[in-house]
């Protein structure tokens, strides 16, 4: 099987995640699936102020760097000023669950015609590991080093659960545990780019990505902990809406 | 035939690439890369060419040409 690395990533620059990060993985699908569809001139990806915006360096797409927890509110601005644009958020779960809570919910009710794709790795990685809406319960990070009590804490924020009432186009659940895991997770992807194209709505897909360093694993024992995550987020299609 | 090519010069040593082979064609190579993290090493006669690796590797190191 041949397997060469897409046009869209820029091998040549700074590769700025951490060993095992699976940013990195996620980078890929959406230029592989950018190259499926011939749509790279296209494309702009909104970053937040996080560890997503490294693919600024590896994706050669034009992007723009929202402010931080807002790239879905700006990916909407800038689908409705360049409609032929093919506009991808690339926030993470602290983003899109906590800090912009707001402007993914709102986006949805809306139902406006952007992908948001959501790396869901249960912390605030940029900041040093705190607690995010997506942290497991008993789970131990900086800002809860005894463990998420979710009598004080709260329960887990499952998106899926509420996005899936809403009137979007599609949203699923992919995860990078697996080859076989990643090549589903691009199915994904590409599907959601070509509901834009056909301007069919609102598309969310979260992506449960490993974060080593602030789980305090190693790679291997983070793919490990990886089934844990998936015991409380359910993989799979949730909204898959045709068109309009 | 097709071949693996590797480009240990981005390699980070996360070894995701050594816990997804499926035939073990893929080892740690006790050698340090350019970045100082411990790169791998593969044995083309165990290779199958499945790409489990390529889609796993965060750095972009793995290639099936």
């Amino acid at each position: 099987m041949k397997c060469s690395v897409p046009n869209g990533v820029n091998t040549s620059a700074h590769i700025g995640w951490c060993p095992g990060c699976g940013h990195g993985i996620i980078a890929r699908l959406v230029a592989e699936a950018a190259q499926a569809l011939g749509i790279e001139d296209r494309i702009i990806m909104v970053e937040d102020v996080a560890c997503g915006e490294f693919a600024q360096n590896v994706l050669q797409f034009n992007s723009i760097g929202a402010a931080h927890g807002r790239p879905i509110i700006t990916a909407a601005g800038a689908k409705r000023v360049r409609p032929d644009a093919i506009v991808i958020a690339h926030p993470g779960d602290g983003s899109a669950y906590s800090i912009g809570m707001e402007s993914t919910i709102h986006c949805a009710l809306r139902n406006e015609n952007i992908l948001a794709l959501v790396v869901n790795n249960s912390v605030f990685g940029m900041t040093g590991g705190q607690m995010s809406p997506t942290s497991l319960p008993n789970m131990k990070t900086t800002s809860s080093p005894h463990g998420r009590d979710v009598t004080k804490n709260g329960n887990i924020f499952d998106a899926m659960k509420v996005l899936s009432q809403l009137d979007i186009a599609y949203l699923a659940r992919g995860s990078v545990e697996s080859p076989a895991q990643v090549i589903k997770t691009g199915k994904m992807i590409q599907k959601a780019l070509e509901k834009q194209m056909n301007n069919e709505g609102f598309c969310l897909v979260e992506v449960l990505s490993p974060c080593p360093t602030n789980w305090n694993l190693t790679p291997q024992e983070a793919l490990e902990f990886m089934k844990e995550q998936e015991k409380y987020f359910q993989l799979g299609e949730f909204v898959d809406k045709g068109g309009k | 035939m097709s071949k693996i090519v590797l480009s240990l010069e981005r390699c980070k040593g996360c070894h995701l690439c050594v816990s997804v082979c499926p035939t073990k064609a893929l080892t740690p190579s006790g050698e340090l890369g350019e970045k100082g993290y411990e790169t791998v090493r593969v044995d083309e006669e165990k290779c199958v060419q499945c790409g489990s690796c390529y889609r796993m590797c965060p750095d972009y190191v793995i290639e099936i040409l």
